[in-house]
């Protein structure tokens, strides 16, 4: 039985760099850097540097339309009022940030405006470890703990080992899903450096405020008590959204809005109390500094660029 | 103020919703029904921006101690003042110690319910929309409960009591909706087997829906296999901050994501739901029939433009 079906194909267009750009209905422009990505290994740290770069390329053309844009570790989407620009029109406009994000050299080199913010981690702190060992049956190596599995699936000794690691060198938040706060973030080293580890089995109904979690390659901080699978590395005594005060330094409700730069710095349990009862207090003054972040002299040498990074915090 | 008796299904405060929270995974939240919302208000002379009352089917319950003037619009229901059935999409007058209830529900699925000067709760994030997910918005970020109390807003103009909306320019409700999407994002890695199904077959509402999703039941939707039987990368695990209204594909089932969705991974978007029609989509309950037609960005626009003309010609009929 033949039928006369009018067919209309998805739609899109490619851009420079191999990213591909389709309409999402008549309000949302989606370009997506990288399509598949293996859970495993976790998301490429270049890709994701170029996808700030393009967003704040467009952030700065300041056009009148655009109502709402958001990235993550891939790609990112735009929201359009329709009334006011035609999503068309954006096609030759991406396609001028693309260019100059993957081919930029010397003064057209990409670069975003941003800030490294240091956040005390209580590594191995009693409330996660509590909250892991309620939940082994859900672990892939339920016999040890969250930290000792991380450490020993990177080829670390000692959990001090990985805790080092992990508080050396700074993480970017290149994500925000789930939920407002829930900022996911890779670390600003070489490939082969990357903390990876696989996520529990099936998430855990519980994970305390404030805890710092290692998955696939990515950290987060929970902003609420929620379900996640993310391995339990510590806690952090800083609140990382707050809708009544604001945190951030726009007075919107996040403290790591992407692409914040994050360097944990391991506190123990008298740090962490007395750090909690300040931000509670209100009195706490977070350690921050505005940076410009510039994605050729990361590439030039990672390890080096993040420790100068790090060296414009007090 | 008025109090709610019981909330029915769900009941939470709605608006507009929000622009420019994408990026911090807050969602639009809002009305589910735009029309049905800002026709609603317009019945009681309120402006666009007004918060009115979203309830899921029926049950919803609830009293006055102030003389208001409400209108019910959206599902095809039956509005019931101290027992006594009055019309959708109406002006009615309701008199302080009376009770308003949503009964019987014919067709459809969520009733806007709009007081002349609107609910008062706090804007938060430019906003009085309750997102659920967050917890923030409507009344403690939750959906309403038994006993609770709302203020309603100062009221902007009188209003006649019987000034509705003409049947023509009424929504015929249908347990059979086509709904148009423009097909993109990660289309291509459907099979094209089950990319030609997503717009030529059937599918049913699942009993699941709320406001972040509804999910669909029919043919099973199947992400192509890749070339290399060793590559283990997904383009479902790839994170998105996905349009409103996009259609994914989760365990091989289509699922609409909503208002009230985020950004996330584990679903692979293929297409996004016209605006307009996220309208429809709020409309149809379990077991009710969607078919999907895909339509380019240009006749999205235009349709989108036509359904502009279309409110603004009903809010000019109101008589």
């Amino acid at each position: 039985m033949t039928q006369a079906v009018a067919t209309v194909e998805p739609q899109y267009f490619m851009l420079p760099g191999k990213a591909r750009l389709s309409f999402g209905g008549d309000e949302f422009v989606v370009v997506q850097l990288r399509e598949v990505i293996d859970p495993a290994v976790g998301f490429d740290v270049k890709a994701a540097l170029q996808v700030q770069a393009i967003v704040a390329a467009l952030a700065s053309l300041d056009m009148d339309g655009i109502a709402d844009v958001a990235s993550t570790h891939t790609g990112y989407t735009i929201r359009v009022r329709p009334e006011d620009l035609d999503p068309r029109d954006l096609i030759p406009v991406l396609i001028a940030a693309h260019q100059k994000a993957i081919a930029g050299r010397g003064e057209f080199a990409p670069t975003f405006e941003t800030s490294i913010i240091e956040i005390p981690v209580f590594y191995g702190d009693p409330v996660t470890e509590e909250v892991g060992a309620r939940f082994r049956d859900r672990h892939p190596s339920p016999a040890e703990s969250d930290l000792e599995f991380v450490a020993r699936v990177n080829g670390f000794d000692t959990v001090g080992e990985l805790v080092d690691a992990h508080s050396a060198h700074p993480f970017i938040v290149t994500f925000t899903g789930g939920v407002p706060g829930n900022a996911e973030s890779l670390q600003l080293v070489p490939r082969e450096m990357q903390l990876r580890v696989p996520r529990y089995l099936s998430p855990r109904t519980e994970t305390p405020a404030g805890a710092v979690g290692h998955g696939g390659n990515t950290t987060t901080i929970a902003p609420a008590d929620a379900p996640s699978d993310a391995q339990l590395l510590g806690r952090a005594p800083v609140p990382v959204v707050d809708f009544g005060n604001g945190l951030g330094t726009d007075g919107s409700p996040l403290l790591l809005p992407a692409p914040t730069v994050m360097k944990f710095t391991p506190i123990d349990a008298s740090g962490f109390d007395e750090i909690a009862a300040a931000c509670a207090a209100g009195t706490y003054e977070i350690n921050r500094a505005d940076i410009e972040f510039d994605l050729q002299a990361f590439a030039a040498d990672r390890l080096a660029y993040a420790r100068a990074l790090v060296g414009e915090l007090q | 103020m008025i109090t709610i008796v019981d909330p029915g299904v769900r009941t939470t405060v709605q608006d507009l919703g929000r622009a420019g929270t994408m990026a911090m995974a807050m969602p639009p939240a809002g009305a589910l029904d735009q029309f049905a919302n800002r026709i609603a208000n317009a019945l009681v002379g309120n402006g666009p921006k007004a918060a009115t009352l979203e309830t899921a089917l029926t049950g919803l319950t609830l009293t006055t101690d102030t003389d208001c003037t409400v209108a019910v619009t959206g599902a095809d229901v039956d509005v019931l003042v101290d027992g006594v059935t009055h019309p959708t999409w109406t002006a009615l007058w309701l008199p302080a110690g009376s009770e308003l209830r949503i009964g019987e529900i014919r067709g459809g699925a969520h009733s806007y319910i709009a007081f002349a000067g609107g609910i008062d709760v706090p804007v938060v994030m430019g906003s009085r929309a309750t997102d659920l997910r967050s917890g923030v918005g409507g009344l403690g970020g939750r959906a309403l409960r038994s006993k609770d109390m709302l203020r309603i807003g100062q009221r902007t103009r009188a209003v006649e009591e019987g000034r509705h909306l003409p049947m023509r320019l009424r929504p015929a409700l249908s347990a059979s909706e086509e709904i148009r999407v423009v097909l993109g994002v990660g289309a291509h890695r459907l099979n094209p087997e089950s990319l030609r199904a997503l717009t030529e077959r059937e599918f049913r509402l699942a009993p699941d829906a709320d406001r972040v999703s509804c999910s669909l039941v029919g043919e099973t939707l199947e992400i192509a296999e890749p070339e290399d039987p060793e590559d283990t990368r997904r383009p479902d695990e790839v994170p998105l901050a996905f349009p409103l209204g996009a259609v994914t594909v989760t365990g091989g089932a289509p699922t609409c994501l909503l208002r009230d969705a985020v950004p996330g991974r584990g679903a692979l978007a293929v297409g996004t739901v016209i605006t307009p029609d996220l309208d429809l989509l709020a409309q149809v309950k379990a077991p009710d029939e969607v078919r999907f037609t895909a339509v380019d960005i240009d006749s999205a626009l235009r349709l989108r433009t036509e359904h502009s003309d279309f409110v603004r010609t009903a809010i000019r009929a109101i008589a």
